[in-house]
């Protein structure tokens, strides 16, 4: 369960959201400019709201009145960026490695071997991210999240810098994960379509508040 | 005409030992500096980076007397260390390599500075969304994404601190075997009636030494740059 209640000035853009959501993929959708990324950065702890709370699976990671921050690194979180940020001086594997070493985890291939199966990037593991196509390197900096056994995902606009054609490749994974991977996502996206497909909850936002929550229906209020 | 005296030997080794040892003991700070300077503001910055480049553009000379009046056995820092810790710099060879450690360092810390400074912090965001905490996040990304950055300041640090001569032989004086740097000795074997032959050797091998650092930092710079990027 993801619960949030935040305020946050940045400049002359005010950010104020609120919502619970229990839901397996939680959407944000938003033009931009709307203060998508602002708030999952606000969740991912890279942003510290100005007031209010956030509650990630029971645990709160921000509350201002109590002087709560827990910072980024201690929130067991993922995070996909739209631009994978793949570490460039590590091949394929090292990356995927990367978030169960920092986070001192028990080397598990079976999970390693299942993850690198869903998302088939079996023939890239000796590659360096500068030999990888858009689309290979997100699913990378999918599985490089997937294995730091975040208690939640967060992607942010994860096939935004991609093709109609990569898109397409890879959304089948993204459903997969979603039915498959068991960890609850905040997925954000200016794409009704592609929410249509992968959320089970849509929070909407517009200039930075809330202005819509409830499921994927509430998509086709909007042209 | 080339067979190199054992006074010339010294002084070759003792360039080199004085040269190496100034670098490697300058490079951790020189990293953390370029680093705060690079990724942080705070109180006094400016002053500080106004410090950091002061041997550059001060008299070679006035940098050995202020680390003479510093460091020497009856200043501030070098009474308190000859006292209390054994440790003493003046007119010992640990001294010119303190000597060539301040004034090389400049050098040292401006490329180790703009690699840094290249670096896309998303990089360190990601890697903080993995879990690691800030100084795992400077160990595993920020470092060895600067290598190349780290590595040609080390050799221009390296080259310079061979080549330091006025701030050097006014902190710690020229005394063969001791302090004699192949600077210092060549500059003795000028003034000798007939020194040239052996100060043309000597010549000839800081020409030598200079030239391999130049290569060596180019070679590994091009070997870390292509790590880097995958190529």
């Amino acid at each position: 369960m993801l619960r949030v209640d935040v305020k946050k000035q940045l400049g002359e853009f005010q950010l104020s959201a609120s919502f619970t959501s229990q839901g397996r993929v939680t959407g944000l959708f938003g033009a931009s400019g709307s203060g998508k990324t602002s708030l999952i950065n606000t969740i991912a702890g890279l942003l510290r709201p100005d007031r209010g709370t956030i509650e990630i699976d029971g645990e709160t990671v921000d509350d201002t009145a109590a002087g709560i921050h827990i910072p980024t690194f201690r929130r067991r979180i993922g995070y996909v960026f739209q631009d994978a940020r793949l570490f460039p001086h590590l091949d394929v594997r090292q990356n995927l490695d990367y978030g169960r070493r920092m986070n001192g985890l028990v080397d598990d291939p079976a999970q390693r071997r299942r993850i690198v199966e869903l998302l088939d990037i079996g023939n890239l593991l000796d590659r360096r991210p500068g030999k990888l196509s858009g689309g290979e390197r997100q699913r990378v900096a999918l599985g490089r999240a997937l294995l730091a056994r975040p208690r939640l995902l967060l992607l942010d606009e994860p096939l935004g810098a991609l093709d109609e054609g990569r898109k397409l490749e890879i959304l089948p994974y993204l459903v997969r994960l979603r039915d498959e991977a068991g960890i609850p996502m905040v997925y954000v996206s200016h794409d009704a379509a592609e929410l249509r497909q992968l959320a089970t909850q849509i929070v909407m936002l517009r200039r930075g508040e809330v202005t819509a929550f409830g499921g994927v229906k509430v998509l086709t209020a909007t042209p | 005409m080339f067979e190199i005296s054992p006074t010339e030997w010294t002084a070759i080794l003792l360039s080199l030992r004085v040269a190496i040892i100034a670098t490697l003991v300058a490079t951790p700070f020189g990293i953390a500096l370029a680093w705060a300077l690079a990724r942080h503001d705070f109180w006094g910055k400016s002053v500080l980076d106004a410090a950091v480049h002061l041997p550059l553009v001060l008299p070679p000379v006035v940098t050995g007397y202020l680390l003479l009046l510093t460091f020497g056995r009856r200043g501030l820092v070098g009474g308190f260390l000859a006292d209390y810790l054994g440790i003493v710099f003046a007119f010992r060879w640990t001294g010119a390599a303190l000597a060539c450690g301040v004034m090389s360092f400049p050098l040292l810390v401006r490329p180790i500075r703009l690699s840094i400074e290249a670096i896309d912090r998303r990089l360190e965001q990601a890697a903080e969304t993995l879990g690691a905490a800030p100084w795992r996040v400077f160990f595993t990304v920020t470092l060895p994404l600067a290598l190349p950055g780290v590595l040609a300041g080390m050799v221009l640090g390296f080259a310079k601190a061979i080549g330091e001569f006025g701030a050097t032989i006014t902190f710690v004086s020229n005394i063969p075997g001791e302090t004699q740097t192949i600077s210092s000795a060549i500059y003795s074997l000028i003034q000798t009636p007939d020194g040239d032959a052996a100060a043309g050797r000597l010549v000839i091998i800081s020409v030598i030494i200079a030239m391999g650092a130049l290569i060596g930092s180019e070679w590994f710079a091009r070997r870390a740059t292509q790590r880097l990027h995958g190529n």
